[in-house]
């Protein structure tokens, strides 16, 4: 079982029904959901209606496999979703970091990692070049020399 | 050159940090070999033939004098007392353990050097021109542009996962093009348009490799501040969209040859507007900081062709060669930019000692401000000595074997490390390399023969940009024997007044190793016999036509 964590510690998970989006197209309806969203599927094909779920998940099914970083900075800062956003499937403690940038807040992390060092992993960096979706601004516009 | 703040050196230090605890976790076993592979590559980490290889990385190509003097303490303390400049202006040391590599990199990291992203799935180092900042012919100095890519490339957050290798190179002259940015994942022409606004035109879809293509148009003119919101759209488009299921189809040129550049383009347009005008847009306060550390050293007032210089000149035939294939005019009357090439006979075209290195940082403090650039012709470049100190530069780099008079002609060869250090190679490239130089030695024939790319790949990653060369040299294996197949009429554009980039094409079956001095010497033959008053070699193959050579070469014209 993969271990459930934020950035501060494990924690419990709310159970969800969870629905693929070919399902929720199907019978668009029902009440705190949680959508799974593979990783060939983009932010795009859900778009506004992201925010008809209570919690998104999206898929890594490898670790190595990038497109759920897309998938997610646009879900946050393009669709403007708010509810939690998990990464599951292939997660690793050292994606941990560019995933959280990306703007997941709930991460599945496959049961074989090491909680402690997965922790750390969340402050490995104190500082990003780039904006991303914990700061707007891009570290340009930040400095202070 | 650019100089870190504290934000800089912070990220570079943490990474270090990182690392270092990266590799002490997978050598408790703690992360899978699969696993630990793109940390390990993304901190410029192969497991090659005989040991791990290590590239550090050389942003744009210009390093200075310190930094030199660290990588040549690097190849004494952890490796075998030598270094390897490559084709896309990084340094490689073929002998670290892989258990030091942390430490090598947190040495490197006092001298604001690192190997971060040199190799993996994501965004790396940037290329460009090797004499940017001091010619007087670029509509600006593309530096403070590659340095705005670098730090934006650096560990961002969405593109360390790539389904490939992504490579963008900048070029800032017009009519000439040393980055060869047609031949990247994105190439980008700094160009201004008739407000005399800077702007980019962008390339994409570019690449050599298994399936050579030149980069397309994607926007003919980009705005100076949109540089990175452009970038990241192109790049989100290729991350969302890119083959993954192919590694041989997973580069963006595949992408828009099968979205086709119209497409492409639409998608790319899409997300742009989508965050051109967001936080992402470049400030012209940023564009004012990052300039500032290219700003020109304090050179001194002096004339062009000094007395001396005239003298030594008339004097030293040896001299006057050098001077007209190594060193090239300045931006700044009475400096010239002297090529330090690694060309020498019996060692492998790249290569260079510790010894020879830290000589190189002596010859850079004393002549050129302390800077140097490294080429990807696998050359070195001392970018602003002053003229009445050529000969001085000359007699010493001779000594040091940098002086090889042949920049540009056919022994200045660029060379992959192939089979002998490449666990990827299909042949020996080195050993090609040599045999070629042994047998082309005579400086006059080399000079009459004029302008000759000849690039030699040991397998199909084309490293050593065999489909660019106007001569190019394909490792390819045959039946578990290391063969050489040839191509002509590449031409990576750098050449000027000829900037039209090519790929070579094939020109037969492949000839075991023994023979390739002898195919070469046909195909020069072939060119000297045929060629008009004046013709380089490129331009008489284009005239002659591909058959005519084949014929040559092969016996028979079909
Ligand atoms: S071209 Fe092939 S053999 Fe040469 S360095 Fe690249 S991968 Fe190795």
């Amino acid at each position: 079982m993969a271990k459930l964590i934020n950035t501060h510690g494990e924690v419990a998970n709310t159970p969800l029904t969870q629905v693929t989006f070919e399902q929720w197209q199907a019978s668009p309806n029902g009440n705190s959901l949680e959508l799974f969203l593979s990783s060939d599927q983009t932010a795009d094909l859900i778009g506004d209606q992201c925010k008809s779920f209570a919690r998104i998940c999206i898929d890594f099914p490898k670790f190595s496999d990038g497109r759920g970083y897309s998938a997610a900075r646009l879900l946050r800062e393009r669709y403007g979703f708010n509810g939690e956003l998990r990464a599951v499937g292939d997660v690793l403690i050292d994606q941990l970091f560019f995933m959280k940038r990306c703007g997941f807040d709930t991460f599945a992390l496959r049961d074989d990692q090491v909680l402690e060092d997965a922790l750390a992993a969340f402050s490995t960096f104190s500082v990003s070049y780039q904006n991303d979706v914990l700061d707007q601004k891009p570290l340009f516009r930040r400095r202070m020399n | 050159m650019y100089v870190y703040d504290q934000y800089d050196q912070q990220l570079l230090n943490e990474r270090v940090t990182q690392f270092k605890g990266q590799m002490a976790r997978y050598l408790e076993g703690k992360i899978a070999e699969d696993e630990f592979l793109p940390l390990r590559l993304q901190n410029g980490i192969y497991v090659q033939r005989y040991a791990p290889m290590l590239r550090v990385a050389i942003p744009y190509g210009q390093l200075n004098s310190d930094q030199m003097r660290a990588l040549a303490k690097v190849a004494r303390d952890y490796d075998k007392g030598y270094a390897h400049f490559s084709t896309r202006q990084n340094v490689q040391f073929n002998w670290p353990a892989l258990e030091q590599c942390p430490d090598i990199l947190a040495d490197l990291a006092e001298v604001q050097m690192h190997a971060v992203q040199t190799s993996g799935n994501c965004i790396r180092n940037t290329t460009t021109d090797e004499y940017a900042g001091v010619i007087a012919e670029e509509v600006v100095d593309p530096r403070p542009y590659c340095e705005i890519i670098r730090q934006w490339s650096t560990f961002h957050p969405e593109f360390a996962f790539l389904p490939r290798k992504f490579k963008i190179a900048v070029n800032a002259v017009p009519g000439e093009d040393r980055a060869a940015i047609a031949m990247h994942d994105i190439g980008l022409n700094i160009i201004k348009n008739d407000a005399g606004e800077v702007g980019y035109r962008v390339l994409v879809g570019g690449g050599l490799g298994r399936t050579p293509i030149l980069g397309t148009e994607i926007c003919d003119f980009l705005p100076e501040q949109h540089l990175l919101t452009y970038l990241d759209a192109i790049i989100r488009v290729y991350n969302q969209f890119g083959r993954r299921d192919n590694k041989y189809k997973a580069r963006i040129k595949i992408l828009v040859k099968a979205l086709g550049i119209e497409r492409m383009r639409e998608l790319v347009e899409e997300e742009w507007n989508r965050i051109k005008d967001g936080e992402g847009q470049l400030t012209q306060a940023e564009l004012a900081r990052v300039k500032q550390h290219f700003v020109d050293p304090s050179y001194e007032d002096l004339t062009d062709e000094p007395e001396t210089l005239i003298s030594a000149k008339a004097e030293n035939k040896g001299f006057a060669r050098w001077l007209s294939r190594n060193v090239r005019a300045h931006k700044k009357p009475g400096y010239a930019v002297v090529t330090l090439t690694l060309k020498q006979i019996g060692t492998p075209p790249g290569d260079v000692t510790a010894e020879q290195m830290d000589q190189i940082a002596e010859l850079s403090d004393e002549f050129s401000f302390g800077e140097l650039r490294s080429t990807h012709q696998q050359n070195l470049v001392l970018p602003d000595v002053e003229q009445r100190e050529l000969f001085n530069v000359w007699q010493k780099a001779k000594v040091l074997g940098l002086a090889t008079p042949t920049l540009g002609l056919l022994t200045n060869m660029i060379c992959c490390p192939g089979g002998d250090f490449c666990a990827l190679a299909n042949a020996k490239s080195i050993p090609v390399a040599e045999a070629i130089q042994a047998r082309f030695d005579n400086l006059d024939y080399l000079y009459d023969l004029g302008e000759l790319d000849l690039n030699i790949s040991g397998c199909m990653n084309a490293c050593g940009h065999h489909h660019i060369g106007h001569i190019g040299v394909l490792g390819v294996d045959k039946k578990g024997e290391e063969f050489y197949q040839v191509s002509l009429g590449g031409n990576s554009g750098g050449n000027a007044g000829d900037t039209s980039a090519s790929v070579g094409k094939i020109l037969g079956p492949s000839f075991a190793r023994d023979k390739m001095p002898d195919v070469v010497a046909t195909i020069l033959d072939f060119y000297v016999a045929n060629r008009h008053e004046g013709e380089t070699f490129l331009e008489a193959y284009r005239r002659i036509g591909h058959d005519s050579y084949k014929g040559a070469v092969y016996g028979k014209a079909d």
